[in-house]
This record gives structure tokens, sequence and C-alpha cells, in this order.
């Protein structure tokens, strides 16, 4: 790890941002993690509730086989141990969108231990950052606690639909050292979980919360200090992560000169952020320590884990997004940045930009038409990719005629409306625009035309401006469509060359 | 191991009981005795002896991941002190102010 | 005719011949209870009237030839413990007085569909925790032998109202001894499955690793019967076992002993604290087992002195965390606070804390506070984690004896039926009666007792019988072999 220290020039001492991001995902699953209610999203209040996520008295858990699944595709991809047995604990504490007065989750025998994430280096286009992970665990969500002071009355409402919603919570080691870092990994983490199927991984929604532990290290005289560690929470976007790291990196700077308090005087505190005043905030000042009383929750057996079932769950991954990001620019020598945008935009992208670039043999190119193109065409038309009309090889076609020379890039912008429009393969649409091929016989004697109406050009790129020439593409065009104006260009020139 | 009623009444508030003085008088010594009692396990030698949380030594029970139907609102809310007609009301989470 | 209500293998007989309808039963079964309930009080709820409606129905069912279930027109009492969603359910606290369930446990769901008459639900020891019935927060019930003394518990109204001839079965359950004490106090055999035998599915838990329902009648062929209905796995309780349930009634009609290898525990039959009357009836029992051609064998056990403790500390953990749901928060009991209160502690928790205060009795706070501390940081491994512990070497002091023995023999209480108020005062005496109890639930096997005789006051005394895991037909058939050469499960309290 580098030392890479910030250096203020405005008489600061040096000093290193560092992160570590406690992530929850709710778990794609169709019901919940220890009772068959619905997870769907949206539903009205407390109608996706039963005796055992109500916390009824006499209710009991019984395991979703399918979360556990989840969880390991996750470990898996998240390059974690999967241990051969697995447990759940209680942890205990009071609130009231926790009706059983405790949540069921993993204390000591987590179901993935260990394990990292590499994500793009903000700071080094074409480099990648590891970033480790302490674990991930699942656990029960708590419902959702609404204060409502509407009418003048003092209540919280609380809807339990959410309640036991199966949520994974990824810990990772604090070796995140910048904001952007911080928003890199989180935007890896959801394209890798939205690639797996584990997880939709919106912010907005809920389905992806995330709490981030700051704080600095400076370096003062030759020593090491810590700042105190804030966890800031109720984030509810990357970018809101990205700003409330900066600001909180920025004031705990700012106090530590105010006060010197460091971590070994001042315990770790909770902050909110406002979005709004783009602040963060003191939540709980000292909230009294939470003694959670952990222990092994003797409704539910621990969970072995076969060797053969972590195998068959690994088999199963498949190419990961890293993976394919890495392969398209060996593979296809796409730059990071244009094997990004493709990876980024799912599996499926990644399938249609890999038989349009076999088919067409230019896979530079057709990263260039999906960036532009694509994936404009998809936008305005509020199309999935599955809806998109024109198959990835007729696609391809398309562009093999404009690398050969056949089509420019202009008239190929209007057969490609046309296919999209009219469907059939590039011929028949070539053939219903009017657009031909001119053969080399035409274009020669279109050429010769072209230079005996124009004497001055001759004159002109023979003066050492060959940009003259542009005049007559111009003319070409209204005299046949279908010129190609680089052949013309190129033809021109050579002629003029060889008066 | 010894109760003082600052113990006693900080244990209250962790299991969230709000004793009356009389109780935290008498819990005290009570506990102390029970736990006095309950001690006697030190004496055994247990090094190296597996923690026994229940009886069964089965593992993998669960469940395929299939929607069931859920309880009607109307039930849902029948036993709740206080709620309106779609939550469970309760008094909201503000800190002490005093 | 007086219709029998204390046999459901005798009414059975009579209801399939025609001799009696289950309208007749039912309604000596309020009758009796109307003529009982003033002095023994051992329901907190009674269905009444509508019984009768039930019973029309299963007596017209009958008449047509359709099929009905085992216990088709028998009365059954359960356990005030137990979710049943037409009747309240309050587990004899404040807390959830007037508290309805949305759903049936599942053994009361068997029970409807075996055609029982559920007549009411028991009173007990709040939570199921005391073994007096007395810290039932709605009064307390009393043993129809000796209306001065408690029937036991935390099952004492399950056993009680057996005893008192309103029913011939009610469902209880046992934690420490709850089923098996009040069985001994009341003159009932009463028996605790194996854990995991019977689904603990709306069983309002108290301590969940040691939580059981189990049967309570006069004989073990009722037991036999009732457990029968009830036993299996249910995909709703993910500890309850996946193993065949025996024919219970064929073990029960077995009746013999002979070639079975009985251990006794000679320390815990040499205890200080079993008194003499009740050391008495346990030898004669062992006589009894002897001369019906078991071989009775000393077997040691290197640490009984440890099972009261180590369940004092196992039990109130899991209670504490159990009944931390109860904060009135999404239902059962809400206190009002006052204004000060919400000042010193915010409004949630100024409520939580009284509502808890106000909605539990002493005992329940007492095993809340113990469980809280125990579970506490810093003091978890000392007490939690070392109690975990020690319940394994008590596990394997049962697993080398039953490898020797086929079933244990010995004592269930210390004492007969103590009186009423008798210890209320010192928690420590109360947690003691549970000293020959408390080692099947840790240790997670069956165990029944056995009406065996009385003290010279006419106070039924009882024996127990342990076996190893899912032995339950081992139980019913030495049971039964026992109740062939004796008849104390036939004497009555003359109430």
């Amino acid at each position: 790890m580098s030392d890479q220290l910030d250096d203020d020039n405005d008489g600061r001492y040096p000093h290193r941002t560092v992160i570590g991001l406690e992530v929850h995902v709710q778990l794609k699953t169709q019901s919940k993690l220890f009772c068959r209610c619905s997870t769907q999203y949206g539903a009205a209040p407390n109608t996706q509730v039963c005796p055992v996520c109500l916390g009824l008295p006499g209710a009991l858990p019984v395991i979703n086989e399918q979360a556990i699944d989840l969880a390991i595709t996750t470990g898996l991809a998240l390059n974690c141990e999967i241990p051969p047995l697995t447990k759940w604990d209680r942890k205990q504490y009071f609130y009231p969108d926790l009706p059983k007065g405790y949540q069921i989750s993993q204390f000591d025998l987590p179901i993935c231990a260990d394990g990292y994430l590499d994500i793009p280096d903000p700071a080094n286009e074409g480099s990648m950052r590891r970033i480790g992970l302490f674990r991930a665990h699942l656990e029960e969500d708590a419902g959702k606690s609404m204060h409502d002071e509407a009418a003048g009355r003092d209540f919280s409402r609380i809807d339990l639909n959410r309640c036991g919603t199966p949520l994974l919570e990824i810990v990772s080691k604090p070796e995140m050292f910048s904001a952007a870092e911080a928003r890199a990994y989180l935007s890896e983490l959801k394209l890798l979980l939205t690639h797996l199927g584990v997880s939709d991984c919106e912010m907005q929604e809920g389905s992806l919360r995330v709490d981030a532990n700051v704080n600095l290290h400076i370096t003062k005289e030759g020593q090491r200090i810590a700042t105190p560690i804030v966890e800031v929470k109720n984030m509810n976007s990357f970018r809101a992560v990205e700003r409330a790291i900066e600001y909180e990196a920025e004031r705990q700077y700012q106090e530590w000169e105010d006060t010197g308090a460091t971590i070994e005087t001042v315990s770790k505190r909770t902050f909110g952020w406002n979005d709004a005043t783009e602040e963060t905030f003191v939540q709980r000042e000292k909230e009294e320590s939470a003694d959670y009383r952990y222990f092994p929750d003797p409704d539910l057996l621990p969970v072995a884990l076969p060797a053969s079932r972590i195998e068959a769950a690994r088999q199963e991954l498949g190419e990961l997004p890293a993976e394919t990001r890495d392969r398209l620019q060996t593979q296809y020598d796409l730059k990071p940045y244009d094997a990004d945008v493709i990876v980024n935009q799912g599996p499926q992208m990644v399938a249609f930009f890999e038989t349009v670039a076999e088919t067409s043999g230019d896979a530079k190119r057709t990263s260039a038409w999906i960036q532009q193109d694509i994936l404009r065409t998809l936008k305005e038309n509020h199309w999935e990719l599955s809806e998109f009309p024109l198959p990835a090889e007729t696609l391809g076609d398309l562009l093999k005629e404009i690398r050969a020379g056949r089509l420019d890039n202009s008239r190929a912008k209007i057969v490609y409306q046309h296919l999209l429009n009219h469907g059939g393969t590039v011929a028949e649409a070539t053939a219903a625009l009017g657009i031909e091929a001119v053969d080399d016989s035409e274009l020669d004697a279109l050429c010769d035309e072209l230079l005996a109406a124009n004497p001055q050009v001759i004159e002109h790129v023979q003066g050492g401006k060959p940009q003259a020439i542009g005049a007559l593409i111009g003319q070409a065009k209204q005299k046949n469509p279908n010129v190609n104006p680089g052949q013309l260009r190129e033809t021109l020139l050579k002629k003029i060359e060889a008066m | 191991m010894a109760f003082s009623d600052d113990d006693i009444r900080k244990l209250a508030r962790l299991a969230r009981l709000e004793l009356t003085e009389e109780e935290v008088q008498t819990l005290g010594p009570q506990l102390e005795r029970i736990l006095g009692f309950v001690e006697q396990l030190a004496e055994l030698d247990t090094e190296g002896v597996e923690p026994m949380t229940t009886a069964l030594d089965v593992t993998n029970r669960w469940a395929a991941d299939c929607v069931q139907p859920s309880l009607s609102r109307e039930a849902a809310l029948a036993n709740a002190p206080l709620a309106d007609d779609e939550c469970f009301l309760v008094p909201p989470v503000l800190p002490p102010t005093s | 005719m007086t219709i029998p209500l204390d046999s459901a293998v005798h009414l059975k007989r009579l209801l399939a011949a025609g001799d009696v309808s289950a309208v007749e039963v039912a309604r000596a079964a309020i009758d009796r209870m109307a003529v009982t309930e003033p002095t023994i009080a051992g329901f907190t709820h009674s269905v009444g009237e509508p019984l009768l409606q039930q019973a029309s129905s299963i007596d017209q069912r009958r008449a047509a030839g359709k099929s009905l279930g085992a216990l088709a027109g028998i009365p059954v009492a359960v356990k005030d413990v137990l979710c049943s969603a037409d009747m309240p359910t309050t587990c004899s606290s404040k807390m959830l007085r007037g508290f309805r369930p949305p759903y049936d446990a599942t053994v009361i769901s068997r029970l409807r569909a075996a055609d029982a008459l559920l007549v009411g639900k028991t009173n007990m020891d709040e939570f199921a925790m005391g073994a007096s019935t007395e810290n039932s927060a709605f009064g307390v019930t009393r043993n129809p032998w000796d209306t001065s003394r408690t029937p036991g518990g935390s099952s004492g109204g399950a056993a009680a109202v057996v005893a008192a001839s309103n029913v011939p079965l009610s469902l209880g359950s046992d934690t420490g001894g709850s089923i098996r004490q009040p069985a001994a106090f009341c003159g009932v055999t009463g028996l605790k499955p194996t854990y995991g035998r019977v689904s603990r599915f709306g069983l309002i838990a108290f301590a969940s690793s040691l939580d059981q329902v189990g049967p309570l009648g006069w004989d073990v062929a009722d037991n036999a019967l009732l457990l029968s209905q009830i036993a299996g796995l249910d995909a709703r309780d993910s500890t309850s076992l996946d193993a065949p349930v025996d024919d219970y009634m064929s073990a029960v009609a077995a009746a013999d002993v002979r070639g079975m290898r009985i251990g006794v525990i000679r320390d815990q039959l040499e205890s200080d604290g079993l008194d003499a009357e009740t050391r008495a009836a346990v030898q004669r029992a062992i006589g009894v087992f002897r001369d019906a051609g078991a071989v009775i064998v000393d077997v040691q056990f290197k640490h009984t002195k440890y099972w009261v403790p180590t369940y004092y500390i196992i039990a109130p953990c899991e209670a504490s965390s159990n009944l931390s749901r109860y904060d009135g928060a999404h239902y059962g009991h809400r206190s009002e606070i006052t204004a000060d209160e919400a000042k010193q502690m915010g409004p949630l928790v100024a409520t939580y804390c009284k509502s808890r205060e106000e909605g539990f009795g002493a005992e329940v706070k007492r095993r809340i506070m113990l469980g809280t501390y125990s579970l506490s940081e810093g003091y978890s491994a000392k007490y939690y984690s070392k109690a975990l512990r020690v319940r394994r070497l008590i596990r394997g002091d049962y697993d080398e004896a039953f490898g020797q023995v086929d079933l244990l023999l010995g004592p269930v209480t210390p004492t007969a039926a103590f009186a009423l108020g008798d210890k209320v005062d010192d928690p420590l005496q109360m947690y003691l009666c549970d000293l020959f109890t408390v080692g099947a639930n840790l240790a997670g096997l069956p165990a029944i007792s056995l009406p065996a005789g009385a003290t010279a006051a006419g106070l039924p005394l009882g024996v127990q019988l342990q076996a190893p895991p899912l032995r339950e037909a081992a139980l019913f058939r030495a049971g039964a072999a026992f109740q062939k050469a004796t008849d104390h499960h036939q004497q009555r309290p003359s109430l």
C-alpha cells in the first residue's frame, strides 16, 4: 500500500482519509429471510406480514434457502471463504421497527469471510485497486418507522412490510483512501451484484444502504495521529456518499486542529448526512454503548455448506464484469474507458458488442457506435436492449460495409435509421434507399470530370493546399450521392499528383 | 459479585424495566444469591468442551423461496395497543430532554 | 348415566358404541367445571355453551357415517401458553390480557383436526416461569387433593383440571419440569417428549432450547393417545424432528418390562433434598419394576449437582431474549406514561419500561434481569457460555448411562405438593424444586411422571422414568407395566 498522503500546501500536515464501508444489500428473493411473506417493493403498509415477521408470540423462523444460495454466490464473486458451517445469532436491542426485540443476524461464523473487490483506480485510469473485505453476513431487515407530525399527532408510524427481508451486510476493510475510491467501490459492487442478479442495489429504493466509517491519518512531526472515527449514515445516492466523505474529511481536519481529539480520546460517533445543506451532523451523541448480548439463536439450526455445494455455485458464476472488462481490452484492444462503458450496460450489451464486433471485424468502430448511436437510440425510445429491433448480426454487417469502404459514415447512419424503421438486411436497406456502391471506373470518370471543371483546385492542391479538394466533394455528391468521400478524395489527389 | 442499586438500575434499563425503588432494593440481594448459586459451575473444568446450544444435531432445515399468503392488515393490527388504519402507532423516538 | 370424564380411551369406546353422545360429554364437562372451578380455578378461559354446538356437529358427522378424528368428542384443556385463534391467549400474564392471536399453534390445529373438544385454556405460572402456578397474574389454582396446596407449575391448571375430572386430557408445556411436577403433585400421568418431537410453532416461548409441549391424563394410555395426535414433523418449526412417530398405543398395550434394564441415579435417590415419603415411593416403584421383570442397575452421573445451576442460567438467558418482544409496541399491554417519565427517558423508552414493569410479574422480571445480566458483555462467557458447556457434560452423563440401561427411574419432585404461599418469598427455594426434572430438558430427552402412591396425608407422589431420544414408546411400555401392577393412577381426590 502506498504511502500517499495528501500534502495540502496551505500549511496542513500531510494526511490521508481512511474509509471503510458497510454496505447492506437487499437480496432478490421472492419471500423473506425467515418467513414466506412477499418482499415485493411498494406494497401498502402492513400487508406483507405474518406472525413470524410480526414477532407474534409463539412464531418461529424458517430459513429461506434461496437467500443462502445468493449469499454464497456473492461471497464467491467477492473472493470470500465460505466456511463449512455457518450459524445464526440474535442481536438484541429495543426499537419499534424490530418487533422481536432482536434481529436474527450472524455474529461469529458469518457465511462469507475475508475476500476483496478490485476497483478501477479513480486516480489512475487503467489501474485497479484491491479493497479488502472483512466479511459478509446474512441478517433480517427491520421495518420502517415514519415520524408523523401531521395533524398535530405525535407518533411514529410503523410499517413492518420490510421487516424480515433478507440483507447481506458486506463489510470492507478500511482500505479506501478517498471519497472517489469509495464511490468507485460502490459502483463496482453494484455492477457485480446486479450482474449476478443478487440484488437491485438501488439506493433510492433502499435495496442498497451504505454506512461510511471515516477518519484521518495525519503525520505530524514523524508521528502518526488518527482522528476519531465517525460513522456517516443516511446517504441516499453514491454521489451523496462521495460528498459526505469529502465533507467529513474536511470537518475532521478542522476539528482536529481545533480540539486535538484523536481516536484514543474520543470514541466512535454516528453522524447523519444532510443532502440539502450538504453537511454531516451529529445523530447520536454518546449513545448508551449498545450491548447487543449476542447469542446463538436456539430456534434455528446451523447451516452446513458442503464443499460440493460451494463448488457447484462457483461453476455457475460465469464471467464476472471485471473479467469481462479485462477481456474486452485484451481480446478486442479496447481502451479501458470503452470497455467500461460496455460492461456497465450489462451482460446483454457485452454479448451484443461481441457479436457486432465479430461480424464486422471492427471492434473499435463497434464500440464507438454503441456509445454514440445505440445508446442514444435506446434512450430516445425508452427501449431495453432486449427491445432493440436491429439484430446484432445486421449491425455487424453494416459496420462491415463501412470498414470495407463501401459505405461512408453519414450514409451508414441513414441505412441504420432505415433498418430500425423497416428491418431487413443491409443489402435490402441500401437498395431501398438507392444507395449503390460506386465502382472504380465510374469513380475514375467522375474525378476526371471534376478536375476538368475545376482547374483552380488543381492549382491550389499543387500549391500545397490539399484541403482545397473539399470543394469538389460537395459537387461530386450532387452528381452521384453514392460516392464515398474518402475514396473520392484519395482518387482526386492521386490524379493531381500524377499530373 | 455484588450489585449496587445503581447496577440494578442500569441492568433494568438495558432490559427496559422501570423498577420501583422497592424492587431495586429487593432484586439486588436476590440476584446476588442466585448468581452465587449458579457460579458453582466454575468448579468444573470445561476446557475443550463444545457449548451445547440445542439438543439437536441436525443441520439444514430450510424452505423453498415461495411466497405464501400474508395476514390481512386487519389481523396484523388487531392486537395493536394503538394503530391508525395502516400502521402501528408508537411514541416517537426522541431523546430524553432532562 | 354419569359420563366418566377421566379416561379418553374409555370415552372413545362409549362414543363409538353410541352409548353416549358428544353433546352429552360436552354437557358433562361444562357441568363438572361449574362445580369445581369456584374452588380449583384451573381455567383462564372456558368456551362454555358454544362447546355444545361443536359437539353436536361431531354427533351429526358420526351419525352420517363420516370419518372422525381420533379425539372426536373428547374434551381437552390446553395450557394458556399455546396460541388459539378463537380464544384469548394470555400466558396468565397481564402483558397478554385480552390478546387474541391470529393463528393457531400447530398442536392446536392438530387437536382440531382430530376433532377434539377444546374446552378452554388453563391457568399457569406467568410465561411458564414457576413451580406452583402462584405466579399467575389472574389468581392461583388449587390442588384438587388438598385445596390449601398448589397443584405445582407451571402447568398447574392443566394438571388440576384433569385431577378434578373436568377433562380426561390436557396439554401442558415443560421447560424444567412444568408438566411432570404438576402431574406428580396432582396424581396424574404427564409426559415431556423428546426435544423436537412435538412442534413448538405457536407455543409461546419461555426457553427455546428447553420447551416442549406434552400430554397430561390419568394414565399412560391417555397420554399415548394425545401424544400420537400431536407428535411429528412441522415445517414451520425448524427445531422439529423429521423422525417417524412410533405406535404409542401398541407400546401401552405391550405393557412389559421383562428384560429391560432400568437405571437408578444413586446420588439423586440419596439426596438430602428428597423427603422420606417421596424416597419411599421411589423405592417401592423400584420394587414393582423389579418384580415385573426389569433388571435394576445403579448408575453414576457425574454432574447431577450442576443440573439446577446450569438450567437457571440457560433458561433465564433465553427467556430474557424471548420476552423482549413484549414491549407494548405492536401487541400486549401498553402503559400510559407521565410527562416526567417522558422527559427522563424519552417517550418511547419510557413506554417500553413502564409497560414491561406493569405487564410482568415479579418472577418474570427477576428472570429477565438474571438472563440479561448473564448474556451481557463481560459476563456472557462466564455464565452463558459456561452453562452451555456444562450442558454438554450433562448430556454426556445421560449418553453414557443409556449405553448401559434402557430407562432411568427416579424421583420427580423432592416432596409432595407444598402449601400455597410456602415458597413465594424465596426464589431459590422454588428453583430447587426442579432438581430432578431439569436434566431431561437440558439433555433434550423424553421423561414421564407416573402416579406412585400417596403421603400419609393423602397427597399424591410421583416417580419419573427417563429415556433416550425418541424412545417415548419405551416410557409408555414401562409405564403401562407399572400401571398394570399398581392402582395409584386410579385414585381420585374427593372433591
